[in-house]
């Protein structure tokens, strides 16, 4: 949060200064610089409980031991993976009913209500129902995750469908293009940025469920271990392990920006050229 | 394609029909609200013509051209193309939209733009890079051909549409202000260039334009609208030589008439002048 706030406002504000500002990145150090500082100092002078709060340092060498075990590798794959076949499941279901739906008006028009209905639904509510159907198995975070992935997916695909501009469709109909022709070369090309923006949505949230699966209904990966940690009073390898979740929440962000960037680089957001 | 010469001045009585439009209306009904954009039209163009329709802005031009081209149901009457009734974008025409640039994809290159309706009409490779390389040459674009269309410039970009109109061998050729949005050198270059094209190939072309000098200087025969609700006030038949050039034509004694009397038509008309039908 403080990173961000640092990292953000003072970039934007060019030209009228005197000195020039720092480059973002080097403010987005300096940022988690000083948080790291702050969590190191403050349990040693005794301003929080080291019992809640272990210093950094002690964070560190508790994820230095988690990571000389097996069991940790074990979870982190586990959590990797459901995370990654949730996500998948949830793209494709997402992508294809996006198109459906959104490419046919008529259809659009009857699934409008259902969505808004069954998107607000809170993935943790179906929990119960999860347990009921598969007990603690992975496949009840699963149900988890690309419920909660999928309504990400589908809501930017249909905006990405509505988004093609009549132009461009009344010229693949001029030229009497087939359905799935326009749907190749029109309809997914238009609809592929909001596709890479629902990626990045469903995937932070995708993770997000996973991990509180785990950490509820006790499927394998690593919410479970921090579960574990907390119950046996491992504080500071239960802080390991939340840093260990942060981290493969911002590789996944760069990983799908990255993506993002390759992909559209004829988009006007990623060209770079000044617009018109 | 049409096995008539190239480039002989088809005259209309002489040759076959190529589109018949008869008393074509189109009300758009919104909510509450509806425009009647075009009244009544009827008109015909004969294989191997280029005609101009000229007409004040907002007279329905765009409209009428989507409903030849198939893409819009008229309210009443009927469009018959090569025959046959249009109820969707019939095979063999080709379409330039006025907003060119959104016409074209920007996620594909120059020559992609080109070639993907050959594709689809399922053009064996080798002649289909023929077709591109050729309409690429013929519009002076064939450095471009791996630029995206977002690089080019309005005029080249409007050349772009039209080289891939131009590869896809239409038999029927309709342009909407092709070059409403380029400057006036660009402007005169390319008049010349669909002149020169529409000889070359021998495709009928409805040029739709609200510029009463290119629609002189281009056709050979200006079919002029009223403003809205619109019908056809006159059809002109321009007599000028066949060889247009933008020096010397524009400059004839005959030209100048022909330029004033469309003018005065379209003054009459929003005068509320309409003919005698
Ligand atoms: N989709 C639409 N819905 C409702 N009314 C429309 C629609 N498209 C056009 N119109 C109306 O129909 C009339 C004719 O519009 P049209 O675009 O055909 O004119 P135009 O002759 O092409 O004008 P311009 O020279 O400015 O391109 C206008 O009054 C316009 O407001
Ligand atoms: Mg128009």
């Amino acid at each position: 949060m403080t990173v961000a706030v640092t990292a953000g406002t003072p970039g934007r504000g060019r030209g009228g200064r005197r000195h020039r500002p720092l480059p973002t990145w080097a403010l987005g150090l300096i940022g988690l610089a000083g948080l790291v500082t702050v969590v190191e100092l403050a349990p040693r002078a005794g301003l929080v409980d080291e019992r809640f709060l272990p210093p950094f340092s002690d964070m560190v060498s508790a994820l230095a031991d988690q990571a000389a075990t097996a069991e940790f590798w074990q979870s982190l794959l586990e959590t990797l993976r459901g995370w990654a076949i949730g996500l998948s499941i949830a793209m494709v279901a997402g992508v294809v009913l996006g198109i459906l739906i959104g490419g046919i008006p008529l259809l659009r028009a009857a699934m409008n209500s259902t969505i808004e209905f069954l998107r607000p639904i809170p993935s943790v509510a179906l929990i119960p129902l999860a347990v009921l159907l598969f007990g603690t198995d992975m496949r009840s975070t699963l149900l988890l995750v690309v419920y909660a992935a999928f309504w990400q997916v589908l809501v930017q695909v249909l905006y990405g469908v509505q988004d093609v501009d009549p132009v461009a469709r009344e010229t693949a109909r001029s030229y009497r293009f087939r359905p799935l022709t326009q749907v190749r070369t029109v309809i997914w090309p238009t609809a592929l940025p909001y596709m890479m923006t629902g990626f990045r949505l469903g995937a932070a949230v995708a993770l997000i469920l996973e991990i509180t699966g785990e950490l509820i209904i006790g499927s394998p990966g690593l919410g479970r271990q921090i579960a574990v940690a907390q119950t046996s009073g491992a504080v500071a390898a239960m802080y390991a392990l939340v840093i260990v979740v942060g981290l493969i929440g911002v590789v996944v962000n760069v990983i799908a920006r990255a993506a993002e960037r390759r992909a559209l680089r004829w988009h006007p957001s990623i060209r770079g050229e000044v617009p018109r | 394609m049409t096995t008539a010469p190239i480039g002989a001045a088809a005259r209309p009585e002489s040759s076959t029909t190529m589109l018949d439009v008869r008393n074509l209306k189109k009300v758009y009904e919104g909510r509450g609200r509806s425009v009647e954009a075009v009244r009544d039209l009827t008109f015909t163009i004969a294989s191997g013509e280029l005609v101009c329709i000229v007409g004040p802005s907002g007279a329905g031009k765009t409209t009428l051209l989507r409903c030849v081209a198939g893409l819009l149901d008229s309210t009443a009457g009927e469009v018959v193309l090569e025959g046959e009734r249009v109820t969707g974008p019939p095979p063999g025409m080709a379409v330039v939209f006025q907003e060119y640039g959104r016409s074209l994809f920007p996620w594909m290159t120059v020559r992609q733009n080109v070639e993907l309706p050959l594709k689809e009409k399922k053009v064996p490779k080798a002649e289909r890079q023929r077709l591109v390389r050729e309409a690429l040459e013929a519009v002076g674009l064939a450095d471009a051909q791996g630029a995206h269309p977002w690089q080019l410039s309005g005029g080249m970009q409007q050349r772009v549409a039209i080289a891939r109109a131009v590869a896809y061998e239409p038999h029927l050729l309709l342009m909407d202000e092709p070059f409403a949005a380029v400057d006036a050198q660009t402007r005169a270059d390319l008049e010349d260039l669909v002149r020169s094209l529409w000889k070359r190939l021998g495709v009928t072309v409805l040029f739709v334009t609200h510029d009463i000098d290119e629609s002189v200087y281009l056709g050979q025969r200006v079919i002029v609208l009223s403003d809205s609700p619109t019908v056809v006030l006159e059809e002109v038949t321009i007599d000028l030589p066949d060889e247009r050039d933008q020096l010397v034509t524009r400059s004839l004694p005959r030209f100048a008439e022909l330029r004033a009397h469309v003018y005065e038509l379209i003054q009459q008309a929003k005068g509320g002048h309409r003919p005698a039908s």
